[in-house]
């Protein structure tokens, strides 16, 4: 078992998870409660991660980070080299990847909560960050639950955005999903199998948990 | 006084109405349909009308043409629904108090004490809405829309579903608030001993004002027909 990427991949995944619920949760509240004709276009710019292949993301991320861009020249201007090939450039690339994971379940979430409550703290002078941080947030818990276990999952598991921006570099960029094609290519299956199968429980007992606790809450035991 | 003009459009349906508030008590009454919850939805600034002015006591509330439209929660504006549309994760006092930001701790305690009191559900205090009867939850759903102290208390049949007892109780509790109110209902049993002036809605168009009695009484059978179909 490769330990280093195991502990790179956790934190990955806890750095990028914490980042898309506060990129998330504005995103959402915004999307769901604007007037703005530039509505469907951000919640389509928020959603594409999905449909899109991760060597296409990965590939125009890799140009956008690299020093012939201005983002790319202020990133080594802010962290003293380029963003491609780092830990700080695999955040970037899983924070756009994982985007429609946080964004998607917060939407649902903030929808399914009774408009009549949203209007009664409007009357009562609510600011829509209270309306936000006291009547949608504390009745959307189980969407946020939702959202952080997809991103931190989905960002476990990612290989495409994380090989094309990050590449191989053992401690800095080397993930548990680069590591089991690292296995393979060395014909380690023993090692891959036990990397990959590591990759499934973990996956699994994510989403059973999520599913657990749902169902409870839908029997009135949560 | 509330002066009130606005034009409304809304797929097949227009509200065309002028009208003023004057009384301290008025009764919005006509047939489901008529345009009574969109009129309080206008007032409250839930909706805004494609045309309108409405102006308390002077100061404007609305005017489409100068552009002023003062949002929901700083026109002093209370509005109870039949739906009490409490905060669920919020106890009684909680939600008494939601509207009380700002000010200090224990001012809002005294004033959700007072509130909670007022509409006899003291006792009520420490628990949820899911613990809370229909009649229960409509006392806290009136003390959360007064313990602000509203210039304007917007009522949309607040006690359609609550059993005559709890509705005659907390009718003789309202009736007691120096507040203004305007008071949706089409029962008329229900309005008919209020002490208030009544705007008669049919079709999105004012058909009546007046005292309500006085309006009420020569078209009284008219109106339990219409109302009936």
């Amino acid at each position: 078992m490769d330990l280093q990427a195991l502990g790179l991949t956790l934190r990955l995944a806890a750095v990028t998870t914490i980042l898309l619920l506060g990129i998330g949760v504005p995103l959402a509240f915004w999307i769901v409660s604007t007037r703005s004709r530039l509505r469907p276009l951000i919640e389509a710019l928020s959603t594409l991660p999905i449909l899109l292949p991760p060597t296409v993301l990965g590939f125009y991320l890799l140009v956008l980070l690299g020093p012939r861009t201005p983002f790319g020249r202020a990133a080594i201007h802010l962290f003293g080299h380029p963003l491609s090939f780092s830990f700080a450039g695999l955040v970037v690339g899983s924070v756009i990847y994982s985007l429609p994971f946080a964004v998607q379940p917060l939407i649902a979430g903030f929808h399914a909560v009774d408009p009549a409550l949203v209007e009664q703290a409007r009357l009562l002078g609510a600011s829509r960050l209270r309306i936000l941080s006291e009547i949608l947030l504390p009745l959307s818990m189980r969407s946020l639950v939702a959202a952080a276990t997809l991103c931190f999952t989905h960002t476990v598991g990612e290989f495409g955005v994380v090989l094309m921006i990050g590449g191989d570099i053992p401690g800095a960029t080397r993930t548990l999903s680069i590591a089991i094609y690292d296995q393979v290519q060395d014909f380690s299956y023993p090692a891959a199998n036990r990397t990959a199968l590591l990759l499934l429980g973990f996956a699994l007992a994510a989403l059973l948990l999520l599913y657990t606790r749902r169902s409870r809450e839908a029997l009135g035991h949560g | 006084m509330v002066e009130i003009s606005a034009r409304l459009h809304q797929g097949a349906f227009t509200l065309d109405i002028a009208c003023a508030l004057e009384s301290q008590w008025t009764v919005i009454f006509g047939p489901s349909g008529a345009g009574k919850s969109t009129l309080l939805r206008i007032l409250a600034g839930l909706i805004a009308p494609q045309a309108g002015r409405i102006s308390m006591e002077r100061e404007p509330l609305l005017d489409t043409i100068a552009g002023i439209s003062t949002p929901a929660g700083r026109r002093g504006i209370g509005f109870v629904t039949q739906q009490a549309a409490l905060f669920p994760h919020l106890t009684a006092a909680e939600n008494v108090a939601f509207g009380l930001h700002g000010e200090s701790s224990e001012s809002r305690r005294r004033r959700v004490t007072e509130m909670l009191r007022f509409f006899g559900a003291e006792s009520l205090a420490a628990r949820k809405p899911a613990q809370l009867s229909g009649g229960e939850r409509q006392r806290v759903a009136l003390a959360r829309a007064l313990a602000p102290n509203p210039k304007l208390l917007l009522l949309d049949e607040p006690l359609a579903a609550l059993d005559d007892a709890s509705a005659q109780d907390i009718l003789a509790r309202l009736l007691q608030l120096p507040t203004r109110i305007v008071y949706v209902s089409h029962d008329v049993t229900e309005i008919w001993p209020l002490p208030a002036d009544v705007i008669v809605l049919e079709n999105g168009r004012v058909t009546a004002t007046g005292p309500l009695q006085q309006v009420l009484a020569p078209q009284r059978d008219r109106l339990l027909k219409l109302l009936r179909s």
